[in-house]
């Protein structure tokens, strides 16, 4: 796997090279949410205009360029990504390149775009994947992180696309004790096969340290950091930087986690971001090391409806 | 002139289905069979494929489970992630390096990764997962033409062959032919009880893909399995054609057309 080791002012970072870009992601609706939650790594919200929107023009030429790239998959993320008006037509012509998959919290909805979705999805060769942000088992659990009444919204979301032949995968962030794991997604099982889910797929992701989990809980110490001796015999793979981009409003970054950090805008177009190696300085970067995958949409959890 | 040849994908330890599908092959008058790796895992007494292989002159490739098994590995880096799927995996993986003699350790640490064979005028590239990857997963619905297209013009080839994931398909591209052959170790997450291996025909530069079903004695695999302890999930898949465990890897599509 490739990485190598920058030196700067006498320290040695750990820097990851992109192998291959499978994952092509999008920041489609910015940092715009119409959800505040309080432990969102970009602090998204109704107010928070930090990046904006990329227009179905914008997605499609980078589709276009990603033909070149070998892409194997197109990932949609925010903010809320169905705050863009242009989400599904956006998906609706990504169906037409490969797989894709979007992140939404699964509240703002509207039955005609899921129709559209559902034809799409039936008339593509490639999977559509809703990943639903839900963060409890129920309002008591969710609510407090997500806001009130979001866990209701979320769920009735939830029922509107099973209804329509998706299967979500729910994804949870860790905002207990690790050990509690089991306890909570059994929790989750059942509020899922309740609510007519009876084969729920869940994704537990760890909290990332950033944005407005800082306040909740902390921030990373300067200690929590991946040195380059971590990555003698690591597989890098499991870093998203080595397969994957994000294409946001002001260019391209280096993984969907860190658009904020100014050290993550690459470059302007795919092409150039693709070519450039990262430091892994930052403390999410620990997290991505010690949990991997948490971008894909592989399980980090119990899933399959049993516990 | 046309050529036929025999792609198995994972065996799996299912040596009724190994034997069945290779009785197929040769009443149809083809002489050169391939697997294309994972010979162990799920299945009864792993060592009862071995010589079936070796007697028939199965040229095999090395899987992931076959690298892990053959090396003693930790684990059959089969590439889940969920807990539930490893939990069953490790069952398997214990059971099958437990019962895996030492000689055919040995046979499975020094089968080669892939291989490319020449078939008429058709070059043929046998791997595992990908072409880059033991234990890449290629399901239909999440490989993109262009991610497929540029393993063709890196590797020199008409054609490319994988398993791994447990369920077949094929595409026609621009630079050639895409295939992946099924598996004979376990049913195809359908609903019914046979598996599945693959024809290819070479006739001139043309190559065309037969995907055969094989009935086997399945009942007599169950009851070894029962025998031998294996997970009683195991044993419903081999009953009823669905798969039970190992099902977070699965995307939307082929997740939506199974039962779990």
């Amino acid at each position: 796997m490739p990485h190598s080791n920058n030196s700067v002012m006498g320290t040695t970072l750990p820097t990851i090279s992109l192998s291959h870009l499978d994952e092509l992601w999008f920041q489609v609706s910015g940092t715009l949410c119409n959800l505040t939650c309080n432990h969102c790594f970009i602090s998204c919200s109704p107010t928070n205009n930090n990046f904006g929107f990329l227009s179905l023009a914008a997605v499609h030429a980078s589709l276009q360029q990603s033909v070149t790239l070998g892409v194997k998959g197109y990932y949609f993320t925010g903010g809320e990504p169905f705050l863009n008006p242009e989400m599904t037509a956006i998906l609706i012509a990504t169906l037409k390149y490969g797989p894709a998959t979007v992140l939404t919290n699964a509240t703002v909805l509207k039955q005609d775009w899921i129709d559209a979705l559902v034809a799409a999805s039936r008339a593509s060769r490639y999977s559509l994947e809703f990943r639903v942000s839900i963060d409890g088992f129920d309002a008591a659990t969710n609510d407090p992180i997500r806001g009130a009444g979001t866990f209701a919204r979320a769920r009735a979301g939830v029922q509107q696309l099973v209804k329509a032949g998706f299967l979500p995968i729910i994804t949870a962030t860790r905002t207990w004790p690790q050990g509690n794991d089991r306890t909570v997604l059994a929790n989750f099982i059942k509020t899922l096969k309740e609510a007519g889910y009876d084969r729920p797929r869940i994704k537990l992701l760890p909290a990332l340290q950033i944005g407005a989990e800082i306040q909740r809980s902390r921030g990373y110490t300067d200690a929590q950091r991946v040195t380059s001796e971590m990555l003698d015999g690591f597989d890098n793979s499991q870093f998203v930087c080595e397969h994957a981009r994000i294409v946001t409003d002001r260019g391209v970054h280096v993984c969907p986690i860190l658009i904020e950090e100014p050290d993550s805008l690459l470059g302007t177009d795919l092409q150039q971001a693709t070519q450039a190696d990262y430091a892994i300085t930052h403390g999410a970067c620990l997290t991505c090391y010690q949990y991997g995958a948490i971008c894909s949409n592989s399980s980090l959890g119990l899933t399959s409806g049993d516990s | 002139m046309t050529t036929q040849i025999a792609l198995f994908g994972g065996v799996y330890s299912n040596y009724l289905a190994l034997e069945a599908a290779i009785t197929d092959a040769r009443a149809r008058g083809i002489s050169d069979l391939y697997c294309l790796g994972d010979l162990g895992a799920f299945g009864p007494f792993p060592d009862r494929v071995f010589p079936i292989l070796q007697r028939h002159n199965v040229q095999c490739i090395q899987g992931n489970y076959d690298d892990s098994i053959g090396n003693d590995l930790d684990n059959c880096q089969c590439g889940y992630t969920a807990e539930r799927d490893n939990y069953y995996a490790n069952i398997s993986y214990l059971y099958t390096q437990q019962h895996t003699s030492a000689d055919n350790k040995a046979f499975l640490r020094q089968l080669p990764r892939t291989r490319i064979i020449q078939v008429e005028q058709t070059q043929i590239l046998l791997c595992h997962g990908s072409p880059r990857k033991l234990n890449e997963f290629l399901w239909e619905s999440t490989s993109p033409d262009h991610f497929l297209e540029p393993f063709f013009s890196q590797h020199a080839v008409d054609v490319i062959a994988v398993t791994h994931t447990g369920i077949k398909w094929q595409r026609q591209l621009p630079s050639g032919l895409f295939v992946n052959v099924g598996v004979l170790g376990r049913p195809e997450n359908d609903g019914t009880t046979n598996v599945w291996y693959t024809i290819l025909e070479m006739s001139g530069s043309k190559t065309s893909v037969e995907f055969v079903p094989v009935e086997y004695d399945y009942q007599q695999l169950a009851q070894d399995m029962q025998n031998e302890q294996l997970p009683s999930e195991f044993i419903d898949t081999i009953n009823t054609g669905w798969w039970t465990t190992c099902l977070e890897v699965l995307p939307q599509k082929e997740r939506i057309s199974g039962k779990h």
